[in-house]
């Protein structure tokens, strides 16, 4: 994969083919041939492994037998082989028996299937429940018992993807923040969106379950070995729907306890930080991170947004005017478009640095600090 | 009806037909007006067929700008947003562009020939029909170059990513699906009309060639749930502009009926692009077979079972949105309860070759490699039925693969068949076969590079409809890519077969093919401007 990445291809089919050949004779290390299905790492994902490989059996068969007697009959029975055509157009028990085999066949498949939903739907008598919400473009998980609450978006940087720098092994498979679940319990997920349609999908849980708004969609899992897993959002989300990675990562229960104690200590040290007096140069660091990660992908790094889908920040009437009117919009968002309310999703004092930054970057430095303590209080 | 009606409606027909005879001399209006204002049903199948393809060709470059742009890992070519509306309308074009007017054209052409009537039964709905496309389509290419950019949510239009979230353009693109929705009704109407009151005496039902059957059935689909599609984008309208909340769940709505909706007229239509394939095949394996079809009736009942059968299976696409258990488990057995069906018309193919005297001209080819591929779609289809694996499956690219090898190699294969065909019947000039034969070869090569690894990038965890994905799909989806410019710059040779069969001259005779049965070889090649005005006499 290091000639693929490196190699600048911005244009040019010409290029494209070259480095085709490349791609073919020279061995990559992170790019495989895998052909089937995983079996995953839960009873479910390897049931639903062996539905597929007998389905897939079955259809080989069946496939051979058809195809075998049609291209015997391409060989033999043609015309330039001097074969002549039989009168035969009609046979009732010949009907009846490519009818009932094939409906045998498939009840034989439907049982199994059957029980392996079934299962796939008890999400009773979970040990741990964790909320899943799909955003535009990232995901939320919030431990219901424990109250650990957290975003987590894609890792792989933006030089990766637009070729500026070498792709690593985990490209576009890797998040900030990965979901964490203890081994051998029952996890169970309640998964809903907030904008648009979204859907969870680890491949090695066999779970997919689509997060619709206004809807709480059922799931589970019971992991059987500590690792990480990488999935990916399933269902057309927008714009950067190709890049909301799903990472969870399975770790043995006394880890996972310990895990969750440094998040709720986190949490705890995160609210404090509003209480302290920060600067506009500390704000404006803070804010701009804040602004990559959660903003720039609509408006844009320059803020000039997106003429026609997403408006522009810079020299906008909000950014530049009464500070109220911005800071409500970030809080609470606007109805109707994709302008998500960040109220939920940022602390007050990420969300002072970033209206802060908003106000200051791009050359419209107005100069105005929005304190932390400003907005914790909005926020109350 | 009483005697004396029927028997004045049957002098009416004669005087009718002696009319006609007398003006038979008259050929088409010279220049543009022939085009505009024709309501002879062989202009209008050539302009559907010269539509369908200006269509497929536009398609086809979206599909090969989305190919480049996945050619390897990284955003090279666009910006994800772009490339959202190529994978839209690539898919909008192809289907309601390309594929369901190549089938209505080649209804025009043929319906009349093979069932010995001398024209469609609605001449001005059936030029009006056409003369919508062009219109709705310039609508819905114009929104490329709109503020805010095409339609980007997916030729399925989800909701609320293609309401609340849309580009400004989705009103155009509403519109555009009302008058393909138009178009297609009326020509629906046209094809039933024609066929249930248009056929002379002796011609039964059940003589009808399959063709005419499938098309008859592939009608009352389309009467029956085009007007759904329309509701369906009728409901996004009101949600984006008069403030109603069928999609939307802060007003109380539900983003789930949206895709009940949608499906309830996605499914059928899905049969709507293969049934008329089922037809073309059944025409021309016999014929090259040289052998009677094998089945008839069973075919006629099968294929009237799947179009049954395609009401209440829609769900299937849905089996991760969170339906019940139960539901689950209707739709999964319904769905794969399809397999039976589909699987009699297959052995019945395969039956008409068996024993048969076969040639291989480019049309069988075509006929053949339809039968073969189609069932692999088919295979793949089976699997999907299966819920619980199609949590895997579900919108990766095991499903691309699935339905391009139903709709490519599938639909698109049956209607070059046809066109090779029957081209000799339109223009009264063979095409050449070698260049027939090559353009089958490097068209199926291409095909199967092209979409049979998108099996195993599905597999291994590939979603769809993403401009970007990790490292590990990198050779297949290099693959991929190289096989869709052979598949797509091959479309170059159809181009030069079908234009050099109407400039050469290579008379074809009557017959076409060594002892062709069916109406439409009875007639001189090419087909008169008027034919069958005395309706044929059928033993």
């Amino acid at each position: 994969m290091k000639l693929l990445s490196s190699a600048k291809m911005a244009t040019g089919l010409a290029k494209a083919q070259l480095t085709l050949l490349l791609a073919f004779t020279v061995p990559s290390v992170s790019a495989d041939w895998q052909l089937n299905m995983r079996e995953g790492v839960t009873e479910i994902s390897r049931s639903v492994y062996s539905l597929h490989m007998i389905i897939f059996w079955v259809c080989v068969v069946i496939a051979i037998v058809v195809f075998g007697v049609m291209l015997w009959s391409v060989v033999y029975h043609r015309k330039s082989r001097g074969a002549k055509a039989e009168n035969f157009h009609e046979n009732v028990y010949v009907e009846i028996a490519w009818t009932v085999i094939p409906i045998i066949i498939l009840i034989g498949m439907a049982v199994p299937a059957t029980a392996t939903l079934k299962k796939m739907y008890d999400s009773s008598e979970s040990d741990l429940d964790i909320q899943i919400t799909g955003y535009q473009w990232k995901w939320r998980y919030q431990y219901l018992e424990s109250g650990v609450d957290f975003f987590s978006s894609l890792a792989t940087p933006i030089e990766q993807i637009q070729g500026k720098s070498e792709k690593t092994e985990n490209y576009l498979l890797e998040v900030d923040n990965p979901l964490v679940i203890p081994l051998g319990k029952k996890v169970r997920f309640l998964i809903t969106a907030n904008d648009v349609i979204h859907s969870w999908w680890v491949p090695d849980f066999a779970v997919k379950k689509d997060a619709i708004p206004g809807f709480i969609n059922e799931s589970w899992v019971r992991a059987e070995k500590t690792g990480i897993y990488r999935g990916q959002c399933a269902e057309l989300c927008g714009k950067d729907h190709g890049f909301m990675p799903i990472v969870v990562e399975v770790k043995s229960e006394a880890d996972y306890q310990i895990w969750i104690k440094n998040q709720q200590l986190a949490q705890v040290e995160k609210a404090k930080s509003a209480e302290k007096r920060w600067t506009l140069d500390e704000l404006m660091v803070a804010g701009k991170e804040i602004y990559t990660k959660n903003c720039a992908a609509c408006h844009q790094a320059s803020g000039e947004g997106v003429p026609g889908a997403f408006p522009a920040l810079k020299g906008s009437p909000i950014v530049q005017g009464d500070p109220a009117a911005h800071i409500d919009i970030v809080l609470n968002g606007k109805a109707g478009t994709a302008m998500q309310a960040f109220s939920d999703q940022l602390s007050a004092t990420e969300l002072a640095a970033v209206i802060t930054y908003e106000r200051n970057a791009w050359g419209d430095s107005l100069g105005d600090i929005i304190s932390p303590s400003q907005i914790a209080k909005l926020k109350q | 009806m009483t005697t004396d009606t029927e028997q004045s409606i049957a002098a009416d027909m004669q005087h009718d037909a002696k009319d006609h005879q007398a003006d038979h001399h008259h050929g088409p209006a010279k220049g543009i007006t022939r085009w505009l204002f024709t309501t002879n049903h062989k202009d209008i199948g050539t302009m559907y067929l010269w539509f369908s393809l200006a269509m497929f060709m536009t398609g086809g470059c979206m599909a090969l700008l989305v190919r480049m742009e996945l050619f390897q890992p990284g955003l090279q070519l666009m910006q994800p947003d772009f490339f959202n509306q190529m994978t839209t309308m690539h898919g909008l074009i192809m289907v309601f562009g390309a594929v369901m007017p190549a089938f209505v054209g080649l209804a025009n052409w043929m319906i009349p020939m093979m069932i010995g009537a001398p024209d469609m039964a609605l001449p001005r709905l059936n030029n009006w029909s056409f003369w919508i496309l062009p219109f709705a389509f310039s609508m819905m290419l114009m929104t490329l170059l709109m503020e805010g950019g095409a339609p980007n949510f997916g030729w399925t239009f989800y909701a609320p990513l293609s309401t609340t979230f849309a580009p400004p353009s989705v009103t155009f693109f509403i519109f555009a699906v009302h008058m393909m929705g138009i178009s297609s009704i009326m020509g629906a109407i046209n094809v039933i009309v024609t066929i249930l009151n248009m056929r002379p005496k002796g011609m039964i039902m059940m003589k009808l060639p399959l063709f005419v059957w499938t098309w008859l059935i592939t009608a009352f689909l389309l009467i029956l749930v085009m007007p759904v599609l329309a509701g369906v984008v009728t409901m996004m309208l009101m949600d984006i502009h008069f403030d109603t909340s069928f999609f939307n769940a802060a007003g109380g709505g539900d983003p789930v009926l949206f895709q009940h909706v949608f499906w309830f007229f996605g499914h059928p239509e899905v049969y709507i692009m293969i049934l008329p394939a089922f037809g073309i095949v059944s025409e021309i394996i016999p014929t090259f077979a040289r052998k009677k079809l094998f089945g008839y009736s069973s075919m006629v009942y099968a294929t009237s079972s799947i179009a049954f059968l395609s009401f209440i299976v829609w769900a299937h696409h849905m089996f991760t949105v969170g339906i019940p258990l139960a539901g689950e488990l209707f739709f999964m057995y319904a769905t794969m309860l399809i397999a039976v069906p589909t699987g009699v018309k297959v052995f019945n193919w395969v039956a008409t070759m068996f024993k048969g005297s076969m040639t291989f001209e480019t049309p069988m080819l075509f006929a053949v490699a339809f039968v073969v591929l189609f069932s692999i779609g088919g295979f793949s289809g089976l699997m999907l039925a299966i819920a619980p694996a199609d949590f895997q499956y579900h919108d990766t690219y095991f499903v691309v693969a699935h339905f391009h090898y139903v709709l490519v190699p599938g639909s698109v294969f049956s209607i070059m068949a046809a066109a090779y065909y029957w081209l000799p019947k339109w223009t009264g000039n063979y095409y050449n076969e070698k260049m027939g034969k090559l353009h089958f070869w490097l068209s199926f090569v291409g095909i199967n590079i092209t979409f049979f690894p998108m099996h195993f990038v599905g597999l291994a965890g590939m979603p769809r409809r993403v401009p970007d994905y990790a490292l590990q799909f990198a050779d297949f989806n290099a693959v991929s890519s190289v096989g869709a410019f052979l598949f797509g710059f091959s479309q170059l040779l159809f181009i030069y077969n079908v234009v050099s069969c109407i400039r050469n001259k290579n008379p074809a005779t009557a017959e076409v093919w060594e002892d062709a049965k069916g109406l439409e070889w009875t007639i001189p090649s090419p087909a008169p401007y008027h034919t069958f005005t005395t309706p044929p006499k059928i033993d």
